[in-house]
């Protein structure tokens, strides 16, 4: 259905305008837009992922990088569902991007129906990883990692960790402590990591896994204290911060921050976006905002992103195996 | 109207019944230390549907509710009409915007509206019919980036993109 | 006194050719924006937030300021002459102001709105500037339970909203919360009531969709219906004199620009809560204390004034916990939040040390484009009108088309027109049986922020509703909600025991 009607598009395209286009030099070359590019969010306006977005949305338009404007679309309908069916969808797959969190490899995992295969999807380029770090009030007295430990513990389901979602990432690590550290901590779901960091600076909830983004400003102002991060390496912006490797588990876990084409894109164009944010992550801007949220990953693209989603999306479905919320 | 009362409240019985029945692919019931299951919420709030359906109809038997006295005709032959041309007509035209796109589509139902239903002349049709489509278009997509689907006609606009761009 | 020295920098930062220029423009755009249903504040600053790039943050953020309260005195715009809110924030001034207009007050309820407004704005800027850090914290010891307990007051003082047949009213109220849960249970993060699958409903029922259905679809065709199409809207002639006789009678709603102007600024400032319910709570309040309460929704002044003093004061309001703490009151300024740490700036307890030229910059841009506001607005009601003078049968396909477009608009996906068109037959029918439809619109704007709070503080509480009652805060406004609701009911009763009475003695 939509390649018919992509046909009968470009074959009347080329009837009205082609006269017109063929008088314009250079067209024939690299594959350019040729009108607004879709740009799916795979979350709410106002998130993480929605800020990361619109800044590099607003780098491609400062710096004159494309020829016609990326278009936002925030779909966060059905954690990130609404978005994967939106793109797969799309009847102009050329001219349909998006960016994408982890809800990339967990959702179609969590709801087979969809009949998502993310492999499908054009890897334009993986933008950075947000990293994740325990948190605790300033006024809970926790200084350490060991002594969380033995506060939680005492606890028991007293103690509570707030996070983003459901069976997504904050779940996923709150489970993690829970499973090797011997901790019964209750978890409680809300909308988003800014609504989480509120939380916890207003002792509403003990312990949070926000990324630095979303905690720095509290951080600053020395309401929370980060405990433990969950990196393979110490964090730049946290040098005091111990890994939890060096407390005796060697688990990391970061969040993919990436740019995807719709399932169907053409070579063409995918080389054309991954070219556009190649320039993007090697701008300035990109590259400040990168340390100043602690961000870590570097540029990936093409077969190494590929080889990445097929190494996550394993490790997913074992997490949310082991969970409970996936057979 | 008095027909109708009892109907419509019958109607949204059905539609509440149904909602409650949908709601029950999630837990309904209050969990034991968590607090309402993901169905609690609309399942019980439908269920205040039904009951305020119930009472609308016990006050159509009491003749309490002034639609439930009167004997006025619900939807008379101009309510008909306007409903089938008024109603009719922006249905086809949400149904034009998967085709000819939101501006094809508005250029159509305004001229069916303004001339046909409105009994205006042609100058002053075609002016608003066509000026409008075309501010619609300068203000969401040039100024507001918000790109409205094209439908079929979307060719006549990537030159128009090329110049704006 | 440091406060004052450091806000006449402000101002004279704001002063600025470049800012006076940018204020200007983002206020006239505002307002265009607010006025154009489907559209509204949210809409406006994100979609400019990369335009303002080429500028420092400190007039980016003003050029933004300045949209965001254009916006706010545009809602009123479109929910006066067409009877459709152009934003969340204005539902509650439709119900005033319509009527107003209907009956060729259209002039009233423009300048009282954009009076109130003007006043609402001054007042909240005045509050901001004095309490900025003290009230930032008392945003913080707001938790679920608390933002629960605010929005079953909110429910409560509209209570008294929809009229005079009780199992209609309720039964609206129910359908907008059911309409409410349709999309994600975030606290399952399972999908919930996607009706056949289909994949529109995943994200979903925006309250624009709703709004939009009901208030332009349903209103065209109710209109046509019950003025068998001969009607010529309004007889609003207009001359400078109307004007200011306009504005000496806007002074009658002074309890409404009042109360509006307090109740929207505290409301605001209360994170998740923002402008929407604020307006909401002030015309409940306003109609409560006022001495006839029953002329409310036929075009009392106070009713416009209300919800519009509360709007811009909430929205001011708004911005105090995203600067100082980081957290934002309103999509809107979560949006522009994420602007500022685009610009480098980190907003939260330091921000006020650290960048103090932004932050003055800011404030006193607050008190300049407020005033330019109200100049816009006034300058440019004429125009709106004239627009009302036009013959119904142009005025009505072009509010079909603006509804079309601007449900369109909110989420950019053609199975949400076709839901509000549902919506606005279906509303229209059910209002010719009298079932009022304005309890359902507001239901469906607080039912998503109610329904996650109540379930999360039960999962605090391990399923002990004791925690509404228990803490210092939530335990009051509970309270004090529950007698509200229960209000009426007292009156049923006592009225109908006195009428047993008189009729026995």
């Amino acid at each position: 259905m939509a390649i018919s009607r992509r046909h009968i598009l470009g074959l009347a395209g080329a009837l009205s305008i082609g006269a017109l286009v063929a008088g314009l030099p250079g067209t024939a070359a690299a594959w350019e837009p040729t009108k607004p590019i879709d740009f799916i969010i795979m979350a709410g306006k106002g998130g993480g992922a929605d800020k990361m977005a619109r800044l590099m949305q607003a780098i491609v338009e400062s710096e004159k990088m494309a020829s016609k404007p990326l278009v936002p679309v925030n779909k966060s309908g059905g954690s990130g569902a609404e978005a994967l069916i939106a793109a797969k969808g799309a009847n102009d797959p050329d001219h349909t991007i998006m960016v994408t969190l982890n809800s990339f490899f967990t959702t179609p995992l969590r709801q087979p129906k969809l009949g998502i295969d993310i492999m499908t999807f054009a890897p334009v380029g993986r933008m950075a990883e947000d990293t994740f770090l325990l948190w605790v009030h300033k006024d809970s007295g926790i200084k350490t990692f060991e002594e969380f430990l033995a506060k939680a513990k005492a606890d028991g389901n007293k103690w509570v960790m707030g996070g983003t979602g459901k069976a997504q990432e904050d779940e996923l690590l709150t489970e993690f402590l829970n499973n090797n550290f011997g901790l019964s901590i209750k978890y409680v779901p809300y909308k988003g990591g800014g609504t989480v960091a509120k939380q916890l600076a207003g002792k509403h909830i003990n312990s949070s896994v926000n990324n630095p983004s979303e905690a720095l400003g509290f951080y600053e102002s020395g309401d929370v204290v980060p405990l433990v991060s969950f990196t393979a390496e110490r964090l730049p912006l946290f040098p005091d911060v111990p890994t939890l490797k060096e407390k005796g588990k060697d688990f990391s876990y970061g969040m993919q921050r990436a740019v995807v084409g719709a399932p169907g894109m053409s070579a063409d164009a995918e080389k054309y976006f991954q070219d556009l944010f190649a320039k993007v992550y090697n701008s300035a801007k990109w590259q400040k905002y990168r340390k100043d949220k602690s961000l870590f990953g570097d540029l990936m693209a093409g077969d190494a992103l590929k080889a990445y989603w097929q190494e996550q999306r394993e490790r997913h479905r074992k997490m949310l195996t082991e969970m409970g919320a996936i057979k | 109207m008095r027909r109708a009362e009892i109907i419509t409240a019958g109607l949204m019985a059905l539609l509440s019944i149904y909602l409650m029945y949908k709601s029950t692919e999630l837990d309904i019931g209050y969990i034991k230390g968590e607090g309402p299951g993901g169905g609690f919420w609309p399942f019980w709030l439908a269920a205040g549907m039904l009951l305020s359906c119930v009472w609308i109809a016990i006050n159509w038997v009491l003749k309490k509710s002034p639609p439930s006295q009167s004997d006025e005709k619900y939807l008379d032959s101009y309510g008909l009409r306007m409903l089938l041309l008024v109603g009719g007509g922006v249905t086809g035209f949400i149904a034009l915007c998967h085709i000819l796109g939101f501006y094809g589509a508005i250029l159509v139902f305004l001229i069916y509206y303004i001339r046909f239903l409105g009994r205006h002349g042609w100058p002053a049709t075609l002016a608003i019919s066509i000026t409008t489509p075309i501010v619609t278009f300068l203000f969401f997509d040039i100024a507001m980036r918000i790109v409205l689907p094209k439908g079929y006609l979307e060719p006549l606009f990537l030159p128009l993109y090329d110049f704006f761009f | 006194m440091e406060i004052l020295g450091l806000l006449l920098d402000g101002v004279f930062i704001a002063l600025d050719p470049l800012n006076i220029m940018l204020m200007l423009i983002g206020v006239a755009l505002g307002l265009f924006i607010g006025a154009m249903p489907g559209l509204g504040s949210v809409n406006g600053v994100a979609i400019l937030l990369p335009a303002t790039f080429l500028v420092p943050p400190a007039s980016a953020m003003i050029f933004l300021a300045a949209i965001y309260y254009g916006a706010m005195y545009g809602g009123a715009i479109s929910s006066i002459t067409l009877g459709i809110p152009g934003a969340s924030t204005a539902v509650a001034t439709t119900f005033d102001g319509r009527p107003l207009a209907l009956k060729g007050r259209a002039d009233l309820a423009l300048v009282t709105a954009a009076v109130a407004s003007f006043v609402g704005g001054s007042v909240a800027n005045v509050l901001f500037t004095a309490f900025a850090p003290p009230l930032a914290s008392v945003a913080l010891d707001f938790g679920d339970p608390e933002i629960f307990a605010l929005m079953l007051l909110a429910f409560a003082t509209f209570v008294g909203l929809g009229g005079d047949d009780i199992p209609k009213t309720l039964f609206s109220i129910f359908f907008g919360l059911v309409m409410a849960s349709v999309g994600l249970d975030i606290m399952t993060g399972e999908p919930r009531l996607i009706f056949g699958d289909i994949t529109g409903f995943m994200h979903g029922i925006n309250f624009l969709v709703l709004a939009i259905g009901i208030y332009g679809i349903g209103e065209m065709l109710w209109t046509i219906d019950s003025t068998r199409g001969n009607l010529t809207m309004t007889e609003a002639v207009l001359s400078i004199r109307r004007i200011l006789s306009a504005c000496r009678e806007s002074i009658k709603g002074w309890k409404g620009t009042a109360i509006g102007s307090f109740l929207g600024f505290f409301v605001g400032i209360l994170p998740a809560a923002g402008a929407t319910p604020g307006s909401l709570m002030a015309y409940g309040v306003t109609k409560m204390v006022s001495k006839n309460p029953k002329e409310f929704g036929k075009g009392h002044v106070g009713g416009v004034a209300a919800p519009e003093a509360a709007n811009n004061s909430a929205s001011t309001g708004a911005m105090l916990p995203m600067l100082t703490l980081g957290i934002p009151g309103s999509p809107t300024t979560a949006i522009l939040l994420g602007g500022m740490v685009i610009w480098g700036l980190q907003p939260g307890p330091l921000l006020f040390q650290t960048q103090t030229e932004f932050v003055w910059g800011l404030i006193g841009s607050f008190y300049i484009s407020n005033l330019f506001a109200l100049i816009v607005n006034l300058a440019f009601i004429p125009l709106f009108i004239w627009m009302l003078r036009m013959p119904f049968t142009v005025l009505a396909p072009m509010i079909f088309v603006l509804s079309v477009v601007g449900g369109y608009a909110a989420t950019q996906d053609m199975h949400d027109v076709w839901l509000m068109l549902i919506f606005g037959v279906g509303a229209y029918l059910l209002r010719k049986l009298d079932y009022p439809v304005a309890p359902a619109v507001l239901a469906i704007v607080l039912g998503p922020i109610a329904e996650p709070k109540l379930r999360q503080s039960l999962l605090f509480s391990s399923g002990d509703p004791m925690i509404f009652l228990e803490r210092p805060i939530s335990g009051p406004i509970t309270i004090i909600a529950i007698i509200l609701i229960l209000l009426p009911l007292f009156k049923l009763i006592r009225d109908k025991f006195k009428a047993r009475k008189a009729a026995a003695g």
